[in-house]
């Protein structure tokens, strides 16, 4: 069997994991496990066939006909397809395990069977996606994920909210999918099939309107920022394990289709290059940003994710800038920076949205201002989240810092480039990096320290337990793998090699020049090992020694400067956490302050609030949208509801139609 | 990576351990003279150390094994800083292609276990003193990191040796405008980094008004120990990359070498003594400003760079 046939297996497990519990009694657990039982295994399968492809190389594609005349499915599994499968399938299938205790079948009855049925379509659909060797069977599995993620967005359609958050999605989705048709219809016209192949040239009109469609209407999946508007809606409206799997792995998908369409050009002009490198540091620095002000812990995960396809896009620009400027080494370490960053922050937000998931099903609110003091009894939640977070903030010695450590190498590399290069341009994306490494750890400081430290701030803190292991297993799965990344880079070098020569593989020239070259050479990953194991080694003598040295210790109220009835409300909250970054980016942040005046003597209790809205929704979409439903509006009065008025219009038209001479006839 | 484990290796691990707490000491005794005091002596920061170390620590009831780990994780990765940078003519016992980031994201872990050790015992001033490390530490590392670009280009290097080391020497003569730029930002970094004045008073009184103080005001004994050596030996670091940006200069002898290297770092200590003398604190809202004034002249000393043909 090879790995085609044994992936596409899975595929079908997954995609039929949730007909058991259609077909069972609405109450009963069995079919939520069997439909968990049958996702995993197709996951299992899936990661059995990725593994069979990185050891035994490729195999030949599989085609069958398809309904469009003359063009076949095709799947074709190459090294960048399988980089991008190992993510979707370990994350679908813990999110399966973990919905089995965060969303159980028996209280949710009627919208758990929903759940168990779109996750498993959605993982199969993100499986042909990315399997897919052309355009058709590419929108197939684009147009099956993006519909069942719309139904996994409202599985609490009863709230009025999620209505909207999932009705923006899909508005925002089907941009996406519109121009994903535009792309492959350009490559047709450029190439005559819709199989992935190299394009005749970069130059014409239909190359530029492929790149730009990519970059700017599939990036709307990716959620890069201007075109980000549905993602923070959505990531929060959805269950946590649902919310995972989209920030995990589901906009990993645009980021797919940007790489796949990157890697058809034969050659790339260094503006698209800057042009991208431009964007994803935007999308970085303003994706973090944005996460600063939110007070809904899966809001504020959700900016992040905005955060860490910018650095992933960031990656992606090196490359171009490389392939541009005929630099092998910056094509491989950008192109592998951004690919790893792909695997990480898989690997870390889905940990994360996890952890937050923990927390909201024992908290009930995602409010972060209620939280406080849950790290005391949710130790194992607790310490998942606070690896994730410091993995998130790209800090040694996790997996963040060996992606982030590998486009910087890059665009130092850009610096030091040739006198008067414009790709010199390419390094000012270092310190646009270092701020969103500095916002970011500012960030999960204060979620971390707002949720998990302190004193509870409301009284349903007292009552959080642990979650069961069904929840915290996955989590502890995740958390090890960001540290096994992060601690042996190297094990994964040979899959970037050959993810990243296929990318390359377009452009003839550069091709045999980064296949000359090899990771491992190029970036110093076995010194992060060793620096890795430096200060583990320190961290433990250190341990020991405050343990030995620490003598009875009383214990006491926190000194707070002498005052000793110190409440919990006195504590340092998200938004007072937050108040001077969210005042340093208030130009794009555009914070709603609510500031009572006091002016009298005694005055009675006063309330003060700040509120982080999407600026790009509230201040651009939405008039926008207004403007249109005004202008579409004004056709209502065409539509009177009376069949004898539509007759007229009939028959003025047909008059019409009598008088009207073309010219030249 | 590693040297052979020479002299200077062991001598710059030495160095490292014990000499950074006299700079807090040549500050001291600095600002002392200022103000016409005698001043504490020289070596009260070893006296300081050794009685704290003695100790016992008192806990909040409200921390959890994270406030007890901030401390040790500071420690840690101040050492793993240290490692990196070189002294002088010696090169760092830890190097390779793109130390220069892991240097500035060691640093980061620390500070990010430090605030969440601040936050972990609930108090409203620690908070307000995370808040502001945050705040000021966002502004601080684009200045850090666009210095490094100048320096990388002139070195052609990523690796801290190289970049700090001879190629600053070639530097000063084709491209002094640039570096020069580059040490005064980084002379900014190194007092927003180490809380001194005119950014973060570190014997001011009053809690409301502190940075990096407030967030420790709960640790005690042998955890705030910890605290105060892991401080001096960043101060060290960040005292060690100005001396070798401003001073490159090699006598040959590397007995000499040494001597130079430590006097300098003594003037710069110095220097951060005149400076906190002679200097009122900023206004707590005047230092962002400060900050990206110190970026934007740092974003300047790039272009200026890229322009020399």
């Amino acid at each position: 069997m090879d790995c085609h046939t044994l992936i596409l297996t899975g595929a079908a497990l997954s995609a039929l994991s949730g007909w058991p519990a259609v077909a069972l009694p609405a109450r009963s657990s069995t079919g939520q496990s069997l439909a968990a039982l049958m996702n995993v295994a197709g996951c299992g399968l899936g990661l059995a066939a990725v593994w069979m492809f990185f050891v035994d190389g490729p195999a030949a594609p599989l085609s069958c006909p398809s309904p469009v005349p003359g063009s076949d499915f095709i799947v074709a599994m190459d090294g960048l397809s399988a980089f991008f499968l190992a993510p979707v399938l370990l994350v679908c299938g813990l999110a399966s395990i973990y919905g089995l205790q965060y969303w159980p079948q028996r209280e949710g009855a009627a919208n758990a069977r929903r759940v168990s049925f779109f996750l498993g379509l959605m993982t199969a659909a993100m499986v042909v996606l990315v399997v897919a060797g052309d355009g058709l069977l590419f929108l197939f599995g684009w147009e099956t994920m993006a519909v069942s993620a719309m139904f996994l967005v409202a599985t609490e359609d009863q709230l009025a909210e999620t209505r909207r958050a999932a009705w923006l999605y899909i508005a925002a989705s089907h941009l996406a999918t519109l121009s994903a048709f535009g792309v492959f219809a350009l490559l047709y016209s450029q190439t005559g099939s819709f199989t992935y192949s190299t394009l005749p040239d970069s130059t014409s009109a239909a190359a530029v309107g492929m790149a730009a469609l990519a970059l700017f209407g599939i990036g709307t999946k990716a959620g890069l920022m201007p075109v980000h508007v549905w993602l923070p809606g959505a990531h929060a409206a959805a269950p946590s394990h649902v919310s995972a799997i989209m920030s995990g792995v589901m906009i990993k998908m645009g980021v797919y289709g940007i790489f796949r369409v990157a890697s058809f050009f034969p050659e790339i002009p260094l503006s698209w290059g800057l042009l991208t490198l431009a964007v994803g540091t935007i999308s970085a620095v303003l994706g973090v940003a944005f996460a600063i002000g939110q007070h809904d812990i899966k809001r504020l995960l959700a900016y992040h994710s905005i955060e860490n396809i910018g650095i992933i896009v960031m990656g992606l620009g090196l490359a171009l800038v490389g392939r541009a400027t005929g630099h092998a080494e910056w094509v491989l370490l950008g192109i592998c920076g951004g690919l790893l960053h792909v695997w990480n922050h898989a690997l870390f937000k889905s940990l994360l949205f996890f952890g937050a998931g923990s927390v909201i099903h024992s908290m009930g609110t995602r409010d972060l201002d209620v939280m406080g003091g849950l790290g005391r009894r949710m130790p194992t939640t607790a310490t998942c989240f606070l690896i994730g977070a410091v993995a998130i903030c790209g800090l040694p010695p996790l997996n963040g810092f060996v992606s982030e450590l590998l486009i910087y190498l890059g665009l130092f590399g850009a610096i030091q480039a040739d006198k008067s290069s414009m790709a010199s341009a390419a390094a000012f994306a270092a310190p646009g990096l270092a701020l969103v490494g500095a916002l970011a750890a500012a960030c999960f400081v204060k979620v971390y320290g707002i949720v998990f430290l302190g004193a509870g701030r409301s009284e349903r803190t007292a009552r959080v337990h642990e979650s069961g292991p069904a929840m915290t297993g996955p989590m502890i799965l995740l958390a090890g793998c960001c540290a096994l990344i992060g601690v042996a880079p190297v094990l994964f070098a040979p899959a970037l090699d050959q993810a990243a020569s296929t990318w390359v593989a377009a452009d003839a020239g550069l091709n045999a020049r980064v296949a000359e070259l090899s990771l491992s050479t190029l970036a110093p990953l076995v010194p992060v090992s060793i620096v890795a194991g430096i200060l583990f080694a320190l961290l433990a003598v250190g341990t020991i020694v405050l343990l030995r040295r620490v003598r009875t210790s009383p214990k006491s109220l926190t000194w707070d400067c002498g005052y000793a009835a110190p409440s919990a409300r006195m504590q340092y909250s998200s938004s007072s956490f937050a108040q001077w970054l969210v005042g340093l980016f208030g130009w794009a942040l555009r914070p709603r302050i609510h500031l009572p005046k006091i002016d009298t003597l005694f005055p009675a209790d006063v309330d003060f609030e700040s509120h982080v809205d999407d600026t790009v929704l509230q201040r651009a979409v939405n008039p926008a949208t207004r403007f249109f439903m005004w202008l579409f509006g004004l056709s209502r009065h065409l539509q009177q509801g009376s069949l004898q008025v539509y007759l007229l219009y009939i028959l003025l038209i047909v008059v019409g139609l009598l008088l009207w001479k073309p010219a030249g006839s | 990576m590693f040297d052979s484990l020479s002299i200077h290796s062991v001598l710059h691990v030495l160095t490292v351990l014990l000499f950074p707490p006299l700079l807090l000491g040549v500050i001291n005794r600095t600002k002392a003279m200022f103000g016409g005091r005698r001043g504490r002596p020289l070596l009260q920061t070893y006296f300081d150390l050794a009685k704290l170390l003695r100790k016992e620590s008192v806990f909040s009831e409200t921390t959890t094994w994270v406030f007890r780990f901030g401390p040790v994780v500071g420690l840690a990765t101040a050492l793993v800083a240290a490692m990196v940078v070189p002294l002088g003519h010696a090169s760092a016992p830890l190097a390779f292609n793109g130390d220069v980031i892991l240097f500035a994201y060691v640093l980061s872990l620390g500070r990010f276990f430090t605030m969440t050790a601040a936050l972990d015992t609930g108090s409203a001033f620690e908070g307000m003193g995370a808040a502001r490390e945050a705040t000021f530490a966002c502004l601080a590392e684009p200045v850090l990191f666009l210095g490094l670009l100048v320096l990388s280009r002139i070195s052609s290097s990523l690796e801290m040796n190289a970049l700090l080391g001879d190629a600053v020497a070639r530097g000063w003569h084709a491209s002094a405008a640039p570096l020069l730029l580059v040490a005064v930002c980084w002379f900014v970094v190194l007092l927003v980094e180490n809380c001194r004045i005119p950014f973060d008073d570190p014997n001011t009184h009053l809690e409301l008004t502190m940075i990096h103080e407030v967030m420790v005001l709960d640790h005690s004994g042998p955890a705030f120990g910890m605290i105060i050596y892991g401080a001096a030996i960043k101060l060290f670091v960040f005292v060690a990359m100005i001396v070798n940006l401003v001073l490159p200069f090699r006598t040959g002898n590397s007995l000499l070498d040494w001597i130079v290297f430590l006097l300098g770092t003594l003037f710069v200590a110095v220097l951060v003594g005149t400076v906190e003398s002679v200097m009122a604190r900023l206004k707590m809202a005047e230092i962002p400003k400060l900050l990206i004034g110190a970026g934007v002249v740092s974003l300047f000393a790039v272009i200026l760079l890229l322009s020399y043909p």
